[in-house]
């Protein structure tokens, strides 16, 4: 509570600092790699693109689609992550603990082995019907009993969820081979290989969802002082629930449809927010958008260069260092938010 | 018809529960049974006359090698991996007293498969293939300790065990991943098959391997379970009953995990028996560990028996990793049983 008296002044000052992080890591995203670049042919593949030369095309087809996807996608998971825990007033909501991650996925299999689906659009949206399936079954598991929504609840609920999604997903995919082959790339859980038309279809969805967030701050203040004076303030909260949800599906389905499975960013990243800015939902939310970007892309720079000449998939990395935070929760217990 | 019989000695007297006895004699009878019939179906069907009569050494040639090297070993596989999970889920339970701990959910599994993985990555060629179940075991018994000290804040309470459980499964598995992309000896299937477990290729060497475990574990299992029925009563009921509570705690854990990581390092890590079987046990049995120990091994040893008759059979010639099903039925009844607790968590 310290912090929601802290001056404005610096809010802005370390939005600024965390968007100067976010600049350099974008950059040694364009920069760093297998064969490092320099800074001048980066920006002469911009200014004065040459095919002939493979460092431009290296950045241009390879390096620019993937920062620009990680930062999009850190950015949505971070802000569903947020939105997730201020409804469920519960710190270890998260889109991956929720089960969102396989059940978009699996849905994405049944899509390409059995109906043959093979547009982006279409797949994209099975990505969001297994997301808002798998989130459903998750909250109302979670809700029942005496005490309500749950941390213990949410993640044991979220956990068998995932497995049982994960095992139908195996089971599919073991049966098609040829469907394994298609598939691969959504169950790596990785930003390499994709291009910018992968991310069109499903950016409009993102964009508005994520502008919707931002402007829902002045709500969820009022919403997690709880649901009776939120009410008593004449709040509409079952419809403020309703629009966080279906962000919350959207933001998280779009993300997996174009990246895969990666998980924790939406659970570490608002715990992180908060401690910069307090409780305020005005600032912590675009705290999230920017520090889920920064984590992305950064996560991103550091998978290609640990065990160069290979690449760790993207999902292993936040997992990495996701785990430990979930532990590190579950530790302290659970605190108000 | 009176339900408890009372066998008196001069040294002791028990009352049994005449029909859980019954049910205990239906079980064996049922491990039997898969026994026979596991040698017999597949893609070729053999009448167990046959299956006898190719084990005794008076089959036809063909036959033998689909009994004796392919079908038999398979099933003994499933069993003894089956029943070592089934008991190792029942001590872990007893232990934290939490109907929904198992060994793959507090991340006892994803241990064993992380240190089997590095050794066949790390240690491929260097070190026999044959020192994976020691590496498995001490994998599962390194992140067990870890578990348990993560979880300790003046006492270990096992909603945080079952957290941090989670979390630690979760780091697992990503370095199982990090690890398979590393290693150039392990091919991406082969990991994948390994992660959801699969008795596929089960060979004599893998029953040498776990039979010794069970042989051992189980009768220790049921000398400790007199222990466990106390411990069920509370910390301090239990105490004043006599049993040093924190000495048993660690050996029964230990118990618990050796025998989850032996099953891991033979099938992998097949998911949700642990889980499951105690529960149907306890269902046919009642509360009594001492009945618990045979009764979970048996319902374990009988479930993964199935899980993998149904997936070597039905998807025929598509060998399913055995996980697969043991998941698809596991997870829903860990959903039912959050259910059920709701009030509790």
């Amino acid at each position: 509570m310290k912090n929601r008296m802290a001056p404005k002044r610096r809010r802005v000052l370390t939005l600024f600092l965390i968007f100067f992080l976010f600049l350099l890591s974008f950059a040694s995203s364009l920069l760093f790699g297998q064969t490092p670049i320099t800074a001048g042919e980066v920006w002469k593949s911009f200014s004065a693109f040459n095919d002939e030369a493979t460092s431009h095309i290296v950045v241009q087809s390879d390096r620019l689609p993937r920062a620009v996807i990680a930062t999009v996608v850190g950015a949505s998971l971070a802000v569903a992550g947020t939105l997730m825990q201020a409804l469920t007033k519960n710190p270890m909501a998260s889109p991956s603990i929720f089960g969102i991650n396989q059940g978009a996925i699996f849905f994405v299999v049944i899509g390409v082995v059995y109906l043959s689906l093979s547009s982006l659009v279409s797949l994209m949206g099975m990505a969001f019907l297994g997301a808002a399936l798998a989130a459903a079954v998750v909250y109302v598991l979670g809700s029942l009993g005496r005490d309500g929504l749950t941390p213990v609840k949410i993640v044991l609920a979220g956990a068998a969820i995932s497995a049982l999604f994960q095992s139908y997903t195996q089971g599919i995919l073991v049966l098609d081979e040829a469907g394994l082959q298609d598939v691969m790339f959504w169950l790596a859980g990785s930003v390499s290989g994709r291009t910018l038309d992968m991310l069109l279809p499903v950016l409009p969805f993102m964009v508005i969802a994520m502008i919707t967030a931002l402007l829902l701050g002045r709500a969820i203040n009022l919403f997690i002082t709880g649901d009776d004076i939120a009410k008593g303030m004449g709040q509409k909260t079952l419809l403020l629930k309703a629009v966080i949800g279906v962000i919350v599906v959207l933001l998280a389905g779009s993300s997996v449809a174009v990246v895969g499975a990666v998980g924790f960013i939406g659970l570490v990243i608002p715990h992180v927010a908060r401690f910069f800015v307090g409780h305020d939902y005005r600032w912590v939310l675009p705290f999230s958008a920017l520090l889920g970007a920064v984590l992305l892309v950064s996560a991103d720079v550091l998978a290609r260069l640990i065990i160069m000449p290979q690449e760790v998939p993207i999902g292993v990395m936040t997992a990495l260092v996701g785990g430990p935070f979930f532990i590190y929760i579950a530790r302290r217990g659970v605190s108000n938010l | 018809m009176k339900r408890h019989t009372t066998w008196r000695t001069r040294f002791f007297s028990v009352q049994m529960d005449m029909r859980a006895i019954r049910r205990m004699g239906l079980l064996v009878l049922a491990v039997l049974a898969a026994c026979l019939l596991g040698p017999s179906l597949g893609n070729t069907m053999l009448s167990p006359v046959t299956v006898v009569e190719t084990m005794m050494g008076s089959g036809s040639g063909a036959n033998e090698f689909i009994v004796n090297n392919s079908r038999v070993p398979r099933t003994l596989v499933a069993l003894l991996t089956g029943g070592a999970l089934g008991v190792s889920g029942l001590l872990l339970q007893g232990v934290v007293r939490n109907p929904l701990a198992a060994p793959d959910i507090v991340g006892v599994t994803g241990g064993a498969s992380v240190a089997a993985v590095a050794f066949m990555t790390f240690g491929a060629g260097a070190v026999s293939i044959q020192w994976i179940p020691l590496a498995a075991i001490s994998g599962a018994l390194l992140v067990s300790t870890l578990i348990y000290a993560l979880a300790w804040k003046k006492g270990v309470s096992p909603i945080r065990l079952i957290l941090i459980g989670i979390g630690i499964s979760a780091i697992m598995s990503a370095a199982v991943t990090f690890m398979i992309i590393v290693s150039s000896a392990v091919t991406a299937t082969d990991a994948y098959v390994w992660l959801t477990g699969s008795i596929y290729g089960a060979s004599w060497s893998d029953i040498f391997t776990i039979a010794p475990v069970i042989a051992l574990g189980l009768p220790l299992a049921v000398v400790f379970s007199s222990s466990l029925n106390a411990q069920q009563l509370g910390d301090d009921t239990s105490a004043g009953l006599g049993v040093r509570i924190q000495v048993d705690r660690i050996v029964v854990v230990f118990l618990s995990v050796v025998l989850a990581g032996t099953a891991v390092a033979v099938a992998g890590a097949i998911g949700f028996i642990g889980l499951i079987a105690p529960h149907i046990a306890r269902a046919l049995i009642g509360r009594s560990y001492g009945a618990l120990v045979p009764a979970s091994a048996c319902t374990g040893a009988i479930l993964l028996f199935a899980a993998d008759l149904i997936a070597r059979t039905i998807f025929y010639p598509v060998d399913v990793p055995a996980g697969v099903f043991t998941a698809a039925i596991g997870a829903p009844f860990f959903l039912y049983l959050l259910f059920r607790n709701r009030n509790h968590f």
